[in-house]
């Protein structure tokens, strides 16, 4: 049997995860100028350490490299890229042309999102398109790869006599267990398998108690039996991140006990990592958990750190 | 209503620096209730535009001004005029200036949004005027508008404590209003059938949209 027929897109990461596989996922934010050098350290801490990396899109809605540009570089340096794609700067039209584009040169995993909002940016006035939301993205990938059609309904093949030749996806979203209204979090992830995603990476935990209870409803609902859920987690740097973390990012509760250790620690960096790797021990325990989304922020050098002190070595 | 606010008193001086003399031109509707463009507002602006800007200033206010007809009284005053300064929202600055094809017409206001009155001096966007009004599904709250994101599927990871992180001071997250109103109303469940994507050619995507009533055109 071929790669295509047993898998949805035969990506690494699908292959693994499938596999029963813990799964190892982090981040690569493309750099805010066209500087190659950034994107090849990046890559040189990361190999080796992760089974794909999410290549960011814009993130913090702040202009940065195309992610599906950086996506073939780190692609053709030996990573499995995981493109995010937003519908906060492009409408269907121009998504489903990436979309393509993206498959042609080799990508084969995708991120679904809705994206921060431009306000939060470095260009507030832009307009946001907004044409669909992560949902919608969600299910017309999975329309493009399982009924072969675009969203308007029309098969992808260039002409009528023509082969139909479909970008075939493995489709992520993110989840966040910590957003408000809470009880509404877990019907949001079914929403989102019902729209057809295929795996999911969590906001960055904290709150370790309100990620159990959520993952609690998550598996009453059956849903870590329908996609393949990655928990994820930042390390903290310093007692100000901690902070900033708490007050100023929405969907993030910080527990004043780890600002606590932080402060109290003689080296902060490290107790940060300490308290990142005795997450993932915890979040590997929990049932339905099927793997690691590291989002070692502007920190790719610590990746390797965590990955090895949590026994997560490839 | 339509929701307006007075533009900065530079930008109108600007407008009608090269004037000697001007119409101001109130609107007695929308922009009257949000206290922007009426006989009132009228009356206020009138003398600072005479003292700062000196030039001669005409009061009038008629009733509406998306509405060529109201136009009909103000003719004369008009061909005596340079030129008509509106206080109507967009609207009615647009009729203005088909009605007077030779008179320069600006406008007094920026014309914000279909809102609410909240209180005094409170206004807020309830309506984008999409035209495929989904208000039936969501509880009597609008995720097109009341979202910032005009999710269909929301609400997103930035709702805390039930405000928008774009504003969370003084921005609802529209999606908690949906869900508590659903959840008060018993039917959270609606909210698990995925809204498939928005038609957007029926709003101004499709281009500027007309409507045409036979029922009232062959009258």
């Amino acid at each position: 049997m071929n790669d295509t027929a047993e898998y949805k897109s035969a990506s690494n990461l699908e292959k693994k995860l499938a596999a029963g596989e813990f799964a190892v996922t982090s981040e690569l934010g493309p750099p805010k100028s066209v500087d190659f050098e950034i994107i090849k350290t990046k890559v040189e801490l990361l190999k080796g350490y992760v089974d794909a990396v999410n290549i960011t899109d814009n993130q913090t809605a702040i202009v940065r490299v195309s992610s599906i540009a950086v996506g073939k570089m780190v692609l053709d340096m030996g990573i499995e890229p995981i493109i995010q794609m937003t519908s906060r700067d492009r409408n269907r039209l121009a998504m489903q042309s990436d979309i393509l584009g993206a498959y042609l040169l080799g990508i084969r995993n995708i991120l679904c999102l809705t994206g921060d909002h431009t306000c939060f940016g470095n260009h507030p006035q832009a307009k946001g398109v907004y044409d669909l939301d992560s949902i919608q993205l969600i299910e017309m990938v999975k329309n493009m790869r399982d009924k072969k059609v675009f969203q308007n309904g029309e098969e992808i093949r260039n002409s009528k006599k023509a082969e139909i030749k479909e970008p075939r996806m493995f489709i992520g979203a993110a989840a966040n267990p910590f957003a408000d209204p809470f009880e509404f979090q877990a019907a949001r992830l079914e929403k989102k398998v019902n729209a057809g995603v295929d795996f999911i990476q969590t906001q960055c935990i904290y709150d370790m108690q309100r990620f159990i209870d959520w993952m609690e409803q998550v598996r009453n609902k059956g849903l870590h039996e329908k996609c393949k859920i990655l928990a994820g987690v930042t390390p903290l740097k310093s007692v100000g991140m901690a902070k900033y973390m708490r007050d100023k990012v929405s969907g993030i509760v910080m527990p004043d006990s780890y600002i606590e250790r932080l402060g109290k620690s003689q080296d902060t960096a490290a107790e940060g990592i300490k308290i990142c790797v005795e997450q993932i021990e915890r979040l590997r325990e929990i049932k339905g958990i099927a793997g690691i989304h590291i989002m070692a922020i502007e920190w790719e050098q610590k990746v390797a750190e965590i990955v090895e002190k949590a026994k997560l070595k490839r | 209503m339509i929701v307006a606010e007075q533009k900065p008193i530079e930008e109108i001086k600007g407008y009608i620096a090269a004037h000697k003399k001007i119409l101001l031109l109130g609107c007695g509707t929308c922009v009257t209730v949000c206290l922007a463009g009426g006989e009132r507002q009228v009356a206020i602006l009138a003398p600072i535009l005479r003292m700062s800007a000196g030039i001669e200033v005409i009061e009038n206010t008629i009733e509406r001004q998306c509405d060529a007809e109201f136009f009909d009284e103000i003719k004369e005053q008009v061909e005596s005029c340079d030129a008509i300064l509106s206080m109507a929202c967009g609207v009615g600055v647009q009729m203005a200036a088909r009605i007077f094809a030779d008179k320069p017409v600006y406008p007094a206001l920026n014309t914000m949004f279909c809102g609410t009155n909240d209180g005094a001096g409170q206004w807020s966007e309830n309506c984008l005027a999409c035209g495929d009004c989904k208000l039936g599904i969501f509880a009597g709250v609008c995720p097109v508008t009341r979202c910032s994101k005009s999710l269909l599927n929301g609400p997103c990871g930035g709702s805390a404590d039930g405000m928008c992180e774009v504003d969370p001071e003084n921005s609802e997250c529209g999606w908690q209003l949906i869900y508590d109103r659903l959840k008060r109303l018993g039917k959270t469940d609606v909210l698990m059938k995925n809204t498939p994507p928005r038609d957007w050619s029926k709003t101004h995507s499709g281009g500027p949209r007309r409507l045409s009533r036979e029922d009232i055109t062959q009258l």
